[in-house]
């Protein structure tokens, strides 16, 4: 190819104390093609791309844009180049509606100077949503959506921008297949404009099914940049992680489960109105339960309502066939039920505080001795679950905003499991986990559930939910309307199940 | 480039680390060449004794702030328990019994203000400036507007007592720093505090007691501003119901210069401690150099002001 490429960066370095995030590293993006980034939790891809967008200033290094050098200091800058961009940790307003968060800082202007043509801002809007079949009213609040549709928001507002490059940091991370799908079709409409788009994701078959290069970086350096074609999955990963992985699959070879093992949590024709509709299911000792279906399908709600986020208008939950009557999340805990939730920087999160802190905080009561925290023993506790998680981070007192996306996401799994719970929720365990952690979160749930631990686990990646569970539950329309067996079943079952399309 | 990154961050650790020391040994300096009066002991167990009072109603709004409130009656609060207690105890009640008294009523009225921020979920600034409304007039009605005056020695003793010479809010407003001190950085509740002020709705999914933490810190603030008022009471022998008005100023003042934001979740009990003998020492700097007292306002403000854009600039 003799074409400029559309962007060059070039021996970029950057350090944070005592992380070196990024060393000079090499990166290009040709017009027209959807570049795939990948690398571990904390190679350093969301650094990069932030350093692109004007948010971080690199150490050194240069970048080109069309062949000619640039300085990008803010995101505004960065946006006049034509560069728009999908954060990783979603950065919408949330008490703004739907349509001023894509218009945000662009809104239409009226006939007055200075007022806003609110039919025009909220017409495109619509546009924008339809363009991306989502069947959201832009007048909603963008807190009352759920996580994938305000994922779906943040696409929504990048490509509203006719941007010349679209950075995507892990866009499909809370999606389920449908979205997926129309993600990619939009994907590739914008290349046959001659869009460019780096593509970030720790699914590898979405890398291959949409990617036409892709660059991996590893700790901080750039292992190099391949075309896809031809290129198989363990090449992949051998050139992420720089060895081979072992067998991913982490179910038992024993038999059905249920048989031999005691009921621990029974759902009872559990409602909530408009959102849940009698639901009954039992999970047993020892047992993954797998739950699929699409966004909206109220698997979300039926994890929040079994952890007494909201109070359920009809039906019972037992526990070890005792009747629950819970009120709040506090509740559940003490009952023996922890959920590890969807929305990371929303609900799991204490950004500022410290990674220590962040994993102890549950059980600060079980660390003190007279009623003060032994700091010694919680920063060894913390220590524990940070080497068991494997999270990355320069030590247990740095802050965990300064982590990467899959690196908090592990310590979100860890403060939950500092609690030892009973029945453990599990919603989107490993999203934006890498591949190799991946396997090592399975591989603790799997002990876990050997130690007579109960597992519900929502995911919208069916081969995790069809590698992990010992049995799958699909929801459709706040209803489970299939139980599967995992051994047995294939994507296209659940897919067929999820949608309500008729079985050929 | 590289190093001047590096020189970059650490001089934004070293501000965010002894600006505020600095910032306050510098005032101390100006004002010693400034007046002659400014050093003397004097003067100096003048201004601490000043900032005690202060001190013990900032600890309280810290909390208040660290869980993304504010509290606007400890002044009103303040009178109120004040006036009461000083009529219980004018009236022969023993001065034990009355300082009981007037600390639990300043805690119910921070109970008070609690309830109405977690059941009713009214904003913290509304909620106390209601309860700074109330409070003020029930302490208006309650002694026809007339101070109440002449008490004992034994309740006076917590405002004009010295012990080893020197005087006892010294070491009551030690006391409260360092048991807050221990509160936030060793106990389950005080770390919980910065928890739930860093995310509410984390804290809620995480099973802590987010009412109770919340309805807490307005007690303590409550509870803490009627212990300052009974220094306040005990030094002026008499409890006027008009009495600190517009202290919840300087207490604000202290916290948010000691680098504690309005954000919630960070702050320091040092900061706070730096924060109210640096408003102390100003307020007395200003009266030593006859400041007008309208302009001492303005110029606080402006230091609140600085403040905010200082800690923005380094975080
Ligand atoms: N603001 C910051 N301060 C300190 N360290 C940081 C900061 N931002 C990133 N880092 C560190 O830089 C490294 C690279 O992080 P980055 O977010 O780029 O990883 P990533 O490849 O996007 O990982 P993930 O797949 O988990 O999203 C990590 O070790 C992270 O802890
Ligand atoms: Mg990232």
């Amino acid at each position: 190819m003799n074409t400029t490429p559309l962007l060059h960066m070039s021996a970029i370095s950057k350090s944070f104390p005592g992380v070196k995030a990024l060393d000079r590293v090499d990166f290009t993006v040709q017009p027209g093609e959807i570049m795939a980034l990948l690398g571990e939790n904390g190679a350093g891809k969301s650094t990069l791309m932030r350093i692109l967008d004007g948010v971080f200033t690199p150490d050194s290094g240069q970048i080109f844009w069309r062949g000619q050098p640039v300085q990008i200091r803010s995101p505004q800058d960065a946006k006049n180049l034509g560069i728009s961009m999908i954060h990783q940790e979603l950065a919408l307003v949330p008490y703004l509606d739907v349509a001023k968060n894509i218009y945000l800082g662009r809104e239409p202007a009226g006939l007055l100077p200075g007022t806003i043509d609110w039919t025009t801002l909220y017409e495109q809007a619509h546009q924008q949503l339809a363009r991306l079949d989502l069947d959201v009213d832009p007048r909603t609040p963008v807190r009352d959506l759920p996580l994938a549709q305000q994922q779906m928001v943040e696409v929504a507002k990048a490509l509203s921008l006719s941007a010349q490059l679209i950075v995507m940091d892990e866009p499909t991370s809370s999606l389920s297949n449908a979205e997926v799908a129309v993600l990619f079709r939009t994907m590739r409409a914008l290349k046959e404009q001659g869009v460019s788009i780096v593509f970030i994701s720790h699914r590898l078959n979405e890398i291959f099914a949409i990617a036409d290069r892709v660059t991996v970086l590893r700790d901080g350096s750039l292992v190099g940049s391949e075309p896809l074609q031809g290129m198989t999955a363990d090449a992949l990963i051998r050139m992420m992680v720089g060895r081979e992985l072992g067998e991913t699959n982490q179910r038992p070879a024993g038999e059905d489960v249920q048989s031999q093992r005691q009921p621990i949590l029974e759902v009872r024709n559990l409602s909530r109105a408009g959102i849940l509709h009698d639901i009954n299911f039992t999970l047993y000792e020892g047992e993954i339960l797998g739950v699929a279906g699409l966004v909206g399908a109220g698997r979300t709600e039926l994890a929040e309502t079994i952890f007494s986020v909201h109070p359920p208008t009809q039906g019972d939950i037992l526990l070890r066939g005792q009747k629950l009557r819970l009120r709040r999340p506090a509740d559940a805990i003490r009952a023996g039920i922890a959920l590890v939730t969807e929305d990371r920087k929303g609900q799991g999160l204490f950004l500022r505080m410290e990674v220590g802190a962040n994993i102890s905080v549950r059980i600060l009561h079980q660390l003190a001795r007279f009623g003060l925290i032994r700091w010694r023993d919680s920063q060894h506790l913390a220590q524990e679950y940070v080497d068991k998680l494997g999270v990355r981070t320069p030590s247990v007192r740095q802050k965990v905003r300064n982590l990467s996306g899959g690196n908090q996401q592990k310590v979100v799994i860890a403060k939950w499991l500092t609690l030892k719970p009973q029945v453990l929720i599990l919603d989107e365990p490993t999203r934006g986990i890498d591949v190799g952690a991946k396997g090592e979160i399975h591989r603790l749930m799997r002990e876990l559930a050997s130690q007579g631990v109960g597992i519900l686990m929502i995911s919208s990646e069916l081969p995790e939910v069809l590698g992990v569970s010992d049995r799958v539950l699909v929801m459709r329309g706040g209803r489970v309307v299939a139980e599967m067996n995992p051994r047995l079943a294939t994507q296209d079952d659940i897919m067929r199940a999820a949608t309500g399309a008729k079985t050929s | 480039m590289a190093s001047f990154a590096v020189t970059e961050r650490s001089w934004k650790a070293l501000l965010q680390q002894y600006g505020l020391f600095v910032s306050f040994l510098a005032l101390c300096l100006l004002l010693s060449l400034a007046t002659d009066r400014f050093l003397r002991t004097e003067n100096l167990l003048n201004v601490l004794r000043q900032a005690s009072i202060n001190g013990i109603i900032a600890v309280g709004m810290m909390l208040v702030i660290l869980t993304r409130g504010i509290d606007l009656s400890v002044g009103a609060v303040l009178a109120l328990a004040c006036v009461i207690a000083g009529d219980a105890v004018r009236q022969g009640w023993p001065s034990l019994i009355a300082i009981v008294l007037c600390l639990a009523l300043g805690g119910s009225m921070g109970l008070v203000s609690g309830t109405l921020v977690t059941r009713l979920n009214i904003p913290p600034f509304i909620a106390t400036l209601g309860m700074m409304t109330i409070a003020r007039g029930l302490a208006l009605s309650y002694t026809q507007g007339q101070p109440v005056t002449g008490f004992p020695a034994d309740f006076r003793w917590l405002g004009a007592g010295t012990l080893l010479g020197i005087p006892v809010p010294i070491f009551i407003v030690s006391g409260i720093f360092l048991l807050g001190y221990v509160l936030l950085e060793l106990t389950p509740l005080g770390r919980h505090v910065f928890a739930y002020g860093d995310n509410p709705s984390a804290a809620h999914y995480s099973g802590l007691s987010t009412r109770q933490i919340v309805l807490f810190v307005y007690v303590l603030s409550g509870a803490l501003s009627a212990l300052a008022g009974l220094i306040l009471v005990g030094r002026l022998n008499s409890a006027a119901p008009t009495t600190a008005e517009g202290y919840e100023f300087d207490a604000i003042a202290a916290v948010v210069v000691g680098g504690t934001s309005f954000d919630g979740g960070q702050g320091t009990m040092w900061g706070t401690i730096l924060g109210v003998l640096l408003i102390a020492v100003l307020n007395n700097g200003m009266n030593l150099l006859n400041v007008p007292s309208e302009f001492q306002t303005v110029v606080k403000g402006a230091v609140i002001a600085l403040a905010l854009l200082f800690y923005k600039a380094i975080r």
